[in-house]
């Protein structure tokens, strides 16, 4: 599996280090709602397909990525510096007991 | 300062090893500059940091990424984002940066301690360095002055091309005594002179 880093160029998986799943915001950390915390911490959508993950280039330029994988072939359609992506709410993370 | 003492030395053996069918396919050195200096621009900075490296090492830095120059004496390169390594035989760079950079442009860091710098010239040095690293040496990929950053299990490594067939690769003093060990095993296929 390759990642294309926006600024070193394809390099081999080996180099990255995964960050987790890229669908999360943290909720406000004055937040005492537990269900939204419950949510960030154990919800994930664990698709068949294409998802929103942050990786970072750690043998390498050591910036942090939004790449878009699909789960099922490794196909990497999109990489990002994640400073500059914020994922796309359209794809964002199920709401608290809805079903996947 | 305080003299360095290489990392090398009780691995370090001069002369010729290998196989020399086709001559001498690699040199291999320790260039023991007297500066390493990495540079790291605060975000929207970068070109700020490219103007202070200009004025301070006398190297004008290409656009893009992993762009750099080198000269016999002097060399810089981009190796991330808005970060940079800028290297001088002579020591006090470090110093001369400090001043030159201010607090709001970005961060300026000593590791003339901290960073062995080994060279690897030759005919053969894309071929040797190519069973290390999973990049693209051709001299289209990486021209001449650029840097790339990369790793080798687990010892990462900046690596810049300072003339077509001559690389610096810059380790972790830590592990570049185990780093040069492997490096010299996988010269001798190809002949290496150590000097
Ligand atoms: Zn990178």
């Amino acid at each position: 599996m390759l990642i294309t880093c926006p600024y070193c160029g394809p390099r081999d998986v080996s180099e990255y280090t995964y960050q987790g799943d890229g669908n999360r915001t943290r909720p406000d950390p004055a937040s005492t709602d537990q269900e939204v915390w419950n949510a960030y911490v154990y919800d994930r959508l664990n698709p068949a397909g294409e998802h929103h993950e942050i990786w970072q280039h750690s043998g390498g330029c050591r910036a942090h990525l939004a790449v878009t994988r699909n789960t099922l072939t490794h196909v990497v359609s999109s990489v990002s510096f994640a400073r500059d992506a914020g994922h796309k709410k359209s794809d964002s993370r199920r709401k608290t007991g809805a079903k996947a | 300062m305080v003299e360095q003492e290489s990392p090398l030395k009780p691995v370090w053996k001069p002369g010729t090893r290998g196989n020399f069918s086709d001559g001498v396919g690699v040199y291999l050195s320790e260039t023991a500059p007297g500066s390493i200096v990495q540079l790291a621009a605060w975000h929207g900075e970068e070109k700020a940091i490219i103007a202070a490296i200009k004025k301070v090492a006398g190297l004008t830095l290409p656009d893009g990424a992993g762009g750099g120059a080198a000269t016999g004496t002097k060399a810089a390169f981009g190796f991330a984002p808005g970060k940079f390594l800028v290297v001088d035989e002579q020591e006090g760079l470090v110093a001369a940066f400090a001043k030159s950079v201010k607090t709001e442009t970005g961060t300026v860091t000593d590791l003339s301690h901290g960073r062995t710098a080994i060279r690897i010239t030759g005919p053969k040095a894309e071929w040797v360095l190519a069973k290390f690293f999973a990049i693209d040496f051709s001299l289209t990929a990486f021209p001449v002055g650029a840097g790339r950053s990369t790793v080798h299990h687990d010892i990462f490594a900046q690596i810049q091309r300072s003339a077509p067939t001559q690389f610096d690769v810059y380790v972790f003093r830590s592990f570049a005594r185990s780093f040069w060990t492997a490096l010299c095993h996988a010269s001798e296929e190809v002949g290496y002179e150590v000097k």
